[in-house]
């Protein structure tokens, strides 16, 4: 063990090592709470829902839980299988999840005919799985241990009936979505590439969130939206509105081209080409972005440097006369910064070293370019069809152990994918929680501290609360029907109950 | 009573799931809202079939006379008319064969009395049924279906624009649009992101963009009830909201319009096999859908002579002193180039064909023009076509003459192609070098005049234009008689140039023009 690192890198190589050892040294505590949580869920459940459909039997080689396998020792497989289970019979937010994607507290079709989809540790791909409850569906979880599920439409029946049903089985509901990914913006990105992000690529996202999310609230008029970290390079938008969730494929098309601002996907070529005078969507977005653009790309990102990306930037510019005075300058600096460069076009314009300039024409242009490097790349795929499915909030990332958690879209520029708890370190978290409460005080304070308050998980999964409980405030049939003291009550009730 | 029964209870109910009336809801509070009456409102979206049983004769009646104004809207449209003269023409045209009188044109006050209202009704009625029979005389072709859309469109663009504005405004809301005005407060203090949407593209300059503004009223809309304009980023969005300017509303109203109309029209055509082979229905049907065709030339001279002989392939470059200008640019391509692409040969071919020109001659004719091939490459490359022209060969069809709407509006010519119409496909400046050298017009006046036309997108009236400069002296003699008659196909161009310039042979004065209806679709 490393006591000396209080917040150690779990990403790294180095720091993993520390890890696994630590792990085997609990292995012993993880293993009771386990079985007893096991047991617990058992002994609570009601339901003969059978586990899962029969035609769909890529059962987990495990079948049931096998408890012995947690003395394995855990390899450095950022999500190994057994810490995932681990970390969803332990802290996945279950109840929260059935209230949101349910809308009420008593169980309803919102729930009951939604699909989930999971991904197998060997692959397989289960579709259509559906449940009556949280309890059901968690305890598929805990048998099948994806290393990943998806939520998908609810649909006319309950999806697994749906040969039943044939011709009338279609999808009728779901959130409207947004994927945003650092992949679509590999062209303009140079601090990574591929799976890899930083800080500073990041901003990539944050630029987009804010964009899209005061668009979503002051034009389209949705107030649920929660952003949530996809877990590696990206993140997601949930658009919970009941208008939101009713909309068809058209609808949620034209709000994905309202969204389309840059164009084309080849390396050369101006991909923002707008009317003016802009749109007051895109006029907004663009005041939002173009400090960002001074901080986040010009300095960070420094895309125009080298002379070969110098050469994108003139061939953005308007003006034969004013490229030509830019390219003479530039050549005689190597590697001039492109906060400079940037500089360099307002200061050679206004010089007078061409007469062919026209003033609007260079301001237009240099709109387009901000744009060009910061407005919103979305995977617009994702959010223009009702069955589309995508990963569920809180899931482990297969790839990094990192649990997508909701981002707080009011601290958006704090928010650091790298601090983003991992389920390695959340488990490690609860074993070496020690009760403040002394322990003579009372001896039933101890067991009274769930998993979750343990852990850094803990601030975002309040934040999932409280948005749920947003949502099912505004689901209730009528306003008349919720005296202000109810309101306060069942929330308390509603934290009460978790886990 | 003859055909009181015609329309038996069942064929009702056939017809109505025909008519794919989805919309109970609808059908329910609308055409019935409120008033109790069955058409509160004069325009009418046409989403409930009928529901009463008419008289076989009405059936009849009622069809053939929206016809004769559908008719009427495809001949303005194929010459290009603007809306306002549609609707000059309309004008006359509804009063006479479907006329269709607001709610005011009674007192208000008695606008509630269902017999004050009978007349009104009436009218209402015979516009709703006759729609709905003409739908199931036209649903049968996808060229049909487009033509009745496209017609049933204009008519009701036409009686929308021409409604009383507040009896519009009571459409619009049994339409449940959820529309809502913006008053003029809410108005200003939006001015800026209203203009730019408004204005957004058009370059337009900031005095004249004000007025416009100024000018605009706006609806606020759900978003999710325009999302075509959302898509395009065409409307200002603001909590949800679009703020639709009212000159976007009557697009936004007719595009609705059409989409139903167009996915009730595809139903209907499901259900046309399902209709009884005795029913007394179909010769109707049949004969409506004949009566619906765009006109098409037959030539008077039929294969015959001009003079009494048959034309030789010899004689086509005098004759072509009568051509239009179309044609004659075809023929001068030809003859410089010795060669016209695919196109081109169509067009001018059958024109050839339309004169009256055998296919042994046209064969001759078209051997000779092409001189710089062999014939071994005459007979692999050329001859089966034209000889397919002629329906000899290939699929057997027998194509007829091009009119100009068909050379107008298809197979645009590209780059190379000397097909099309000069007025229309030529640059002004191409198209005044090719009317002095092909035609000999170099007239001020006549030039300035077909400019006009062309900015106005007449094209049909700059060729007639050119066409009463050429025979101004032959017309004059006729004192204005029949020469008045708009030339609408190139074949009509040359039988009335050849008649004027030859009075006493075949006829003389070229007033012996037929138009025929023939049913393109049905055969
Ligand atoms: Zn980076």
């Amino acid at each position: 063990m490393a006591p000396h690192k209080t917040t150690p890198d779990y990403d790294s190589d180095d720091a993993m090592q520390d890890v696994e050892s630590m792990q085997v040294d609990s292995v012993g505590a993880k293993e009771k709470t386990v079985k007893d949580d096991l047991e617990h869920m058992f002994d609570d459940d009601l339901d003969d829902e059978p586990m899962v459909d029969a035609s769909n039997a890529h059962k987990n080689s495990s079948g049931k839980v096998n408890i012995t396998a947690i003395s394995d020792i855990p390899s450095a497989n950022p999500s190994d299988p057994e810490d995932m289970l681990q970390f969803y019979s332990r802290l996945f937010p279950w109840r929260q999840l059935f209230r949101w994607l349910n809308h009420s507290e008593l169980p309803s079709t919102d729930f009951a005919h939604r699909e989930f989809a999971f991904t197998l540790h060997n692959d397989a791909y289960l579709r259509y799985q559906c449940y009556p409850t949280f309890e059901t569906l968690r305890r598929d979880v805990l048998n099948l241990n994806p290393s990943r599920f998806e939520i998908g439409p609810v649909y006319s029946t309950k999806p697994r009936d749906r040969k039943q049903a044939k011709g009338s089985f279609k999808p009728i509901e779901k959130e409207l979505v947004f994927d945003i990914d650092l992949t679509d913006y590999d062209e303009i990105r140079t601090c990574c590439s591929k799976t890899k992000i930083c800080i500073k690529c990041w901003q990539f996202v944050t630029m987009a969130i804010k964009v899209v999310d005061v668009a979503l609230r002051d034009d389209f008029g949705f107030q649920h939206i929660m952003w949530v970290y996809s877990g590696r390079r990206g993140a997601h938008a949930w658009v919970c509105d009941k208008k939101a969730r009713k909309l068809g494929d058209g609808k949620r098309r034209a709000i994905a081209a309202y969204f389309e601002v840059v164009k084309g996907s080849s390396q050369s070529g101006k991909k923002v080409n707008l009317e003016r005078p802009l749109h007051p969507h895109i006029r907004r977005s663009h005041d939002i972005l173009k400090d960002d653009f001074k901080q986040n790309i010009l300095e960070n990102q420094d895309p125009f440097r080298t002379e070969k990306q110098a050469e994108r930037l003139l061939q953005l510019l308007p003006d034969r006369q004013l490229k030509e005075a830019l390219r003479e300058k530039w050549d005689s600096t190597i590697e001039r910064p492109s906060s400079d460069k940037w500089k360099d076009i307002d200061a050679l314009a206004g010089s007078g070293v061409s007469k062919t300039i026209i003033p609007k024409v260079l301001l237009e242009h240099k709109q387009d370019i901000i744009l060009e490097y910061t407005y919103p790349r979305l995977d617009a795929e994702v959010s223009k069809h009702l069955n589309h499915l995508l990963k569920s909030p809180f899931v482990v990332h297969p790839g990094t152990g990192k649990v997508c958690v909701p981002i707080d879209i009011s601290k958006l520029d704090e928010f650091d994918p790298d601090a983003v708890p991992t389920v390695t370190r959340l488990l490690k978290e609860i074993d070496q929680w020690k009760n403040p409460v002394k322990e003579e005080d009372d001896g039933v304070s101890t067991s009274r501290v769930s998993d979750i308050d343990k852990t850094s998980l803990k601030p975002y999964h309040d934040l999932f609360s409280k948005f749920v409980q947003k949502l099912l405030n505004a689901e209730r049939p009528s306003p008349t029907e919720k005296p202000l003291h109810t309101e306060k009550s069942v929330k308390v009730k509603a934290e009460e109950m978790d886990f | 009573m003859l055909g009181r029964d015609a329309i038996r209870q069942k064929k009702r109910e056939d017809r109505k799931a025909a008519y794919g009336n989805k919309l109970d809801a609808t059908s329910s509070s609308y055409p019935n809202k409120g008033s109790g009456l069955p058409y509160p409102h004069r325009l009418n979206f046409y989403t409930d079939p009928p529901k009463d049983e008419v008289s076989l004769e009405e059936f009849e009646q009622w069809a053939i006379d929206r016809l004769k104004v559908l008719g009427e809207i495809e001949t303005c449209q194929f010459r290009n008319n603007t809306p306002t003269e549609i609707d000059t023409t309309l004008r006359k045209l509804l009063d006479k064969y479907l006329p269709l009188n607001s709610n005011s044109s009674i007192p208000e006050s008695e606008r509630s009395n269902p017999r004050r209202f009978l007349g009104l009704t009436n009218e209402r009625k015979k516009d709703h049924y006759s729609h709905f029979i003409l739908r199931l005389a036209f649903a049968r072709s996808d060229d049909l279906r487009r033509r009745f859309t496209t017609t049933e469109s204009i008519l009701f663009r036409h009686r929308f624009t021409t409604d009383n504005t507040i009896e519009r405004a009571e459409f619009m809301d049994s339409l449940q649009l959820n529309s809502e005005v913006v008053g003029e407060a809410e108005k200003v203090s939006l001015a800026e992101e209203l203009k730019a949407v408004l204005i957004s593209g058009s370059k337009m300059p900031a005095e004249k963009a004000r007025q416009m503004f100024e000018q605009e009223q706006y609806l606020k809309v759900d978003w999710d009830r325009v999302s075509d304009l959302v898509e395009g980023r065409k409307v200002f969005l603001r909590r949800g909201y679009a703020y639709v300017p009212n000159s976007m509303l009557l697009s936004l109203v007719m595009a609705e319009f059409s989409k139903r109309l167009d996915e009730s029209l595809i139903k209907t055509a499901r259900y046309l096999p399902h209709l009884d082979e005795d029913d007394r229905l179909i010769p109707i049907l049949n004969h409506l859908s004949k009566g619906f065709t765009a006109p098409e030339y037959t030539s008077s001279t039929s294969l015959a002579s001009l003079s009494g002989e048959a034309i030789t392939a010899s004689q086509i470059d005098n004759l072509s002193s009568h051509f239009p200008l179309c044609m004659k640019n075809l023929h001068a391509s030809l003859r410089r180039d010795k060669h016209l692409r695919h196109f081109g040969r169509l067009q001018y071919g059958l024109f050839l064909k339309g004169l009256g020109l055998s296919i042994d001659e046209a064969l001759i004719f078209w051997r000779q023009s092409f001189s710089k091939f062999t014939d071994d490459q005459f007979s692999k490359e050329y001859r089966y076509n034209i000889r397919h022209s002629y329906g000899l060969q290939g699929a057997g069809r027998n194509y007829k003459p091009y009119s100009c709407q068909q050379i107008l509006m298809e197979h645009p010519p590209g780059a190379g192609d000397s097909h099309g119409c000069p007025y229309r496909h030529f640059s002004i400046e191409n198209l005044t070098v090719a009317m002095g050298r092909l035609m000999g017009v170099e007239d001020r006046s006549v030039v300035n005049g077909v400019k006009q036309d062309v900015e106005a997108k007449k094209y049909h009236l700059a060729c007639n234009r050119v066409f009463e400069y050429l025979h101004e002296k032959e017309l004059k003699k006729k004192e204005g008689g029949a020469g008045k008659e708009t030339i609408t196909h190139p074949n009509e161009y040359f039988d009335r140039s050849w008649g004027l310039k030859n009075p006493g042979k075949r006829g003389g004065d070229g007033s012996e023009v037929q138009v025929k209806d023939e049913d393109v679709t049905m055969t």
